[in-house]
């Protein structure tokens, strides 16, 4: 299993395409936050985001910040949320914007591995909870849209070495979370038998 | 007791609420650091060891910045003990409890999570009708109040089960329930943590226990040695599912299992499954008569 270093927003979809799952990623550059409410506001209500996709990195957050005088924010506490509740907008986020990862927390099911697959794109596996060390590796938060919809609202993050991530879902068709859950039905049915 | 002293009596609740929901956050309990460091040394799987390193490197970093472990600051669940002597009523406790996570709340601050269940809009610092969450349990002939926070995570708690077992599926169907309910969660109640499992009673009581048994500290065992037997069983047999650390595969998918039981109906059988994530947080204080309080005696 390999590691790499991966700078966001990619330009180069092979950058993409030579992960693999299992492997370790740390990326570098810039990431977006994204969450439940954000993205019923860009595909159920048909409102264009105000921030380029293109190339991005997708992180499913609810960030706790402080408001500051001056109307930026600043970084409290920056954590992960569990991504299955967003795995319908994994084709339109790539057939329309572009993006090339989303991470988050828990896995996607298998309808993400087709869309991942002809789009280029990959699911990066965050430690869910693990959001102090997160925090640390947030730079600044230097940009936020649709404020109203707080916490859930498009921010901007500079990161440096954020991570470790594991490539959950590959541009190739293959999903640790699927081979884990496989694995497990079938060891449930001999664990069951023994009961 | 004057009225004076009884609302400095609710005042001092309500510092120690305030106390607890923040340091339950930041600073998890020394079972669990212990706990946690002995799944890393048993993860064989590579994403599996990756997983608990970060988690151990992340507690640290929170001891060190003085930070959240985990950015979901969760709805306040709170469990009181409180003795037939104390001089505060439930009802004003009740309100120092919800007084005390919304001080918290906006002082930190800390990110707030509650919504009316229907409109979604924000209902207050971590308050809202019937936020915080209160266990009770009434003592006879003592005159204290052990307070437990315990601040309660979404994706964990997205993965609750219940299931009306019927009497002729016995304790296989109970371990069955368990068994596939956690290997159904996958990744998403961030493993490995505390499987509670609430038996016997009824439907809702059943949810009831299991919350009561995510709560104990970790791996105390039930003093009805039937129930402690089906915990070590439970025990084993999730870490054998291969779910592993975050779901992506490994050796270690629980850090143990509490059950929690209560007498039932002959027909009934049911089984409740609340998970607790891997930052277990947890934080109890204990509060005298004469408004003295003493933090970590835990029960």
């Amino acid at each position: 299993m390999a590691v790499h270093e991966v700078t966001f927003p990619v330009t180069d979809e092979r950058e993409i395409r030579k992960l693999r799952a299992g492997d370790e990623v740390v990326a570098q550059g810039h990431i977006i936050g994204i969450r439940d409410r954000t993205q019923i506001r860009i595909f159920d209500q048909g409102v264009e985001p105000p921030m380029d996709l293109r190339g991005a990195f997708l992180l499913h957050t609810a960030p706790g910040v402080r408001k500051l005088e001056d109307g930026r924010y600043e970084k409290v506490c920056i954590g992960t949320t569990t991504s299955a509740r967003m795995v319908r907008f994994t084709e339109p986020l790539g057939a329309r914007y572009g993006v090339r990862a989303i991470c988050g927390k828990g896995g996607f099911p298998d309808e993400a591995i087709e869309p991942m697959r002809e789009h280029g794109m990959v699911y990066f596996a965050i430690v869910g909870g693990a959001a102090a060390l997160e925090t640390t590796q947030i730079e600044e938060i230097e940009e936020v849209a649709w404020e109203e919809l707080m916490p859930e609202c498009l921010w901007k993050f500079r990161v440096k070495d954020f991570g470790p991530l594991t490539v959950g879902i590959d541009s190739h068709g293959n999903s640790l979370y699927h081979d884990v859950q496989a694995a497990a039905e079938k060891k449930l049915e001999e664990l069951y038998a023994r009961l | 007791m004057t009225v004076d002293t009884v609302t400095d009596l609710q005042h001092t609740v309500e510092d120690a609420a305030a106390h607890l929901y923040v340091w339950a956050l930041k600073d998890i309990p020394q079972d669990l650091r212990d706990a946690l460091a002995d799944a890393a040394g048993k993860e064989t799987s590579v994403p599996g060891r990756r997983v608990l390193s970060t988690i151990l490197r992340n507690v640290e970093v929170a001891d060190d910045e003085k930070n959240l472990v985990c950015q979901d600051t969760g709805i306040a669940v709170y469990t009181c003990r409180v003795g037939e002597h104390f001089p505060l009523h439930p009802a004003r406790i009740y309100e120092a409890l919800r007084d005390g996570t919304a001080r918290a709340t906006i002082e930190h601050p800390l990110r707030s999570n509650a919504v009316h269940t229907i409109t979604r809009e924000n209902t207050g610092p971590n308050i809202g009708h019937r936020l915080p969450i209160v266990h009770w349990e009434f003592v006879p002939d003592w005159d204290g109040l052990d307070v437990k926070c315990i601040p309660k995570g979404s994706g964990s708690e997205n993965m609750s089960f219940l299931k009306m077992c019927v009497p002729a599926d016995g304790v296989k169907g109970i371990k069955q329930f368990v068994l596939e309910s956690i290997v159904g969660a996958g990744g998403k109640p961030c493993p490995p943590g505390i499987v509670g499992v609430g038996i016997g009673g009824s439907a809702d009581y059943a949810l009831y226990l299991a919350k009561e048994a995510i709560a104990r500290p970790i791996g105390t065992r039930n003093p009805d040695p039937v129930v402690a037997q089906l915990e070590d069983e439970l025990f084993e047999l999730l870490n054998e599912t291969g779910i592993g650390p975050m779901g992506l595969g490994g050796d270690v998918t629980v850090l143990n299992c509490h059950v929690e039981h209560a007498d039932t109906h002959m027909t009934l059988n049911p089984v409740a499954v609340n998970y607790q994530c891997w930052a277990a947080r947890r934080a109890t204080a204990h509060v005298a008569a004469d408004g003295s309080v003493e933090f970590d005696r835990e029960f």
